[in-house]
């Protein structure tokens, strides 16, 4: 079966800084990829790109076989407008580090906007879809809260319940538990759980090392614009084999 | 870990006790009430006591036929030149904004000519249009022409007070408009295309409603000034309010009382527009904390510590 993300030879630049130098990556359906690294290594550039919310210099990027934000014609791949580009994104969640609700809009209003305005369901069912939603990440009781009335681990679940109200076939996540203070990390990182253990396909940039460890199908180290190691979590974490990844593990502090 | 938390200690005997707690006294604020307590009454008996107010002339014209009818022309061109203030406005920020220099440029020329030349020389300017171009033609770009009018027929008093004061208001409305739109976080834009928004459905849906929330206030700012700047339309002898209160008085030598109905009709509206404000930001306040919010009496401070902290 082909792989639901494919990226191959991608290459990105800010200015004279290149920040992606040649990177593959497939992602399988049901898998989960963490992107580990420091900070400025591209992981974030790189997810971003999947869903054209960078552009890239060269290379491809394919999301169930169909490139996200370009067309192809006569062997380049030529820009879509942003009106194009959003019905490329609609199946493909994204979940922030700073969550983004909507903060004019009640938790059940975030949640349902997509499904209706996007795609066009019926209130009713977008509605009965957010509730059920939201249930499962143990929010139903504050959708008719305001994001400002909750606390940052709320928000980034009801984020999570928004991106998933779009059906999507793929979920990218940017370290989504960075901006919490540390005893809100837990409930987020139990709703990503239970994703992945439901089978969604899943990239997701993180700091969460154990949590890697412990959900990640597969690791992906970064460094400087390269994906430097990538393997099963066990194997990555436990017996690094390039001295950039061990460098970044004993300064992360991860170890036994 | 320190060992004073890990097990707390006895409490020393010679710890004190628990204290009354006595609030700071304020006495300099009781002085400043008696002083503007003092000042007040003798404001309002001066006012009831002084006979040069003549109040009797004061309700002789409140409600005059040429007050009122002065009053409708002041409000007419507030609403016409502010409409297309606004509507303007928007167009020229958006423009501003856009990623196409030619746009872009244009938009702060619109803004660098319309802000830095006086509304006053702007009003007499549209009003002698005629001057430079004597007809008003309607045709294709450098091609055959449609229909031609003569521009005197077409810019009246009123289109040319409409015109000056609505021009020059865009390019104030446009900077509010920008500085709305420039402050809602990028964020909120990413969220809106991860979900599959179009740019128009962003816009409408997402950043409009937010900047409105920050637009409101410098807009009823601007709304209650053009209430007042409309009256520069009395130099194209247009009969607004302080055109026809003047015209009353250099008849009847009786200044104050008509400075005094003209003052309290624009307190009015102003009031009225006022009241409107604080209902139009509750509506678009909705999902923020709002501490800060308009209303009648002292606005605490410290508005925006609060959402800082609550957004964490």
């Amino acid at each position: 079966m082909t792989p639901l993300v494919t990226i191959r030879g991608v290459r990105k630049s800010y200015g004279s800084t290149e920040v992606l130098k040649s990177v593959d990556l497939d992602v399988s359906r049901g898998e989960v990829v963490c992107l580990i690294g420091r900070s400025g290594s591209g992981k974030t550039t790189l997810l971003r790109c999947v869903n054209h919310l960078e552009t890239v210099d060269s290379g491809v990027i394919k999301v169930d076989g169909e490139y996200v934000g370009y067309r192809e014609s006569n062997g380049a791949l030529v820009e879509l407008p942003e009106r194009r580009v959003a019905v490329n994104r609609r199946h493909i969640g994204i979940v922030f580090q700073q969550f983004n609700l909507f903060p004019h809009m009640t938790v059940l209003e975030n949640v349902v906007e997509g499904p209706t305005r996007v795609i066009g369901r019926k209130r009713a069912d977008a509605v009965a879809l957010a509730v059920e939603l939201l249930e499962r990440v143990g929010m139903a009781e504050k959708a008719g809260s305001y994001p400002r009335q909750l606390s940052g681990g709320q928000q980034q679940r009801v984020a999570i319940a928004r991106a998933l109200a779009m059906r999507p076939k793929l979920i990218l996540f940017d370290e989504p538990t960075s901006a919490l203070d540390p005893e809100l990390v837990g409930e987020v990182l139990d709703v990503m759980r239970d994703l992945a253990a439901d089978g969604m396909t899943m990239i997701v940039v993180t700091h969460e090392l154990r949590f890697a460890e412990e959900v990640a199908s597969r690791i992906v180290f970064m460094q400087d614009g390269r994906i430097v190691e990538s393997g099963s979590p066990s194997r990555l974490l436990r017996d690094p084999q390039t001295d950039g990844l061990k460098a970044f593990l004993s300064r992360t502090g991860f170890s036994n | 870990m320190d060992s004073a938390t890990a097990e707390p200690r006895e409490l020393t005997r010679e710890a004190p006790e628990a204290l009354h707690v006595v609030k700071q006294r304020h006495p300099w604020r009781w002085v400043s009430v008696a002083v503007a307590l003092v000042l007040a009454a003798q404001m309002v008996v001066s006012m009831v006591t002084n006979d040069a107010y003549r109040w009797d002339v004061f309700a002789e014209y409140l409600f005059s036929e040429a007050i009122l009818s002065g009053l409708l022309l002041t409000l007419e061109v507030t609403v016409l030149a502010m409409s297309l203030g606004i509507v303007l406005g928007i167009v020229i920020a958006l423009c501003r904004m856009s990623q196409n220099p030619i746009l872009s440029r244009f938009a702060w020329f619109y803004t660098w000519i319309f802000r830095g030349t006086p509304t006053l020389v702007q009003l007499i300017f549209f009003y002698n249009l005629s001057a430079l171009y004597p007809r008003l033609t309607l045709a294709i770009p450098f091609g055959p022409e449609l229909h031609s009018w003569p521009t005197n027929a077409v810019i009246s008093a009123m289109v040319a007070g409409v015109l000056g004061l609505g021009l020059n208001e865009a390019a104030y409305m446009s900077e509010i408009v920008r500085g709305g739109l420039l402050s809602i976080d990028r964020g909120q834009t990413e969220a809106a295309k991860g979900l599959g928004m179009t740019p128009w459905h962003t816009f409408r849906r997402i950043v409009l409603p937010q900047a409105i929330r920050v637009i409101i206030p410098p807009t009823f700012n601007n709304i209650i000034g053009m209430l007042k700047y409309s009256s520069l339309v009395s130099v194209l002898s247009l009969g607004d309010l302080l055109y026809v209160s003047e015209q009353i008085f250099s008849r009847n030598f009786q200044p104050i009382p008509l400075l005094l109905v003209a003052s309290a009709w624009y307190l009015v509206c102003t009031s009225i527009l006022m009241v409107a404000q604080i209902y139009i930001e509750r509506i678009f306040g909705r999902g923020v904390a709002r501490p800060g919010a308009t209303r009648i009496g002292p606005v605490r401070a410290g508005g925006r510590m609060v959402r800082k902290v609550v957004r964490g």
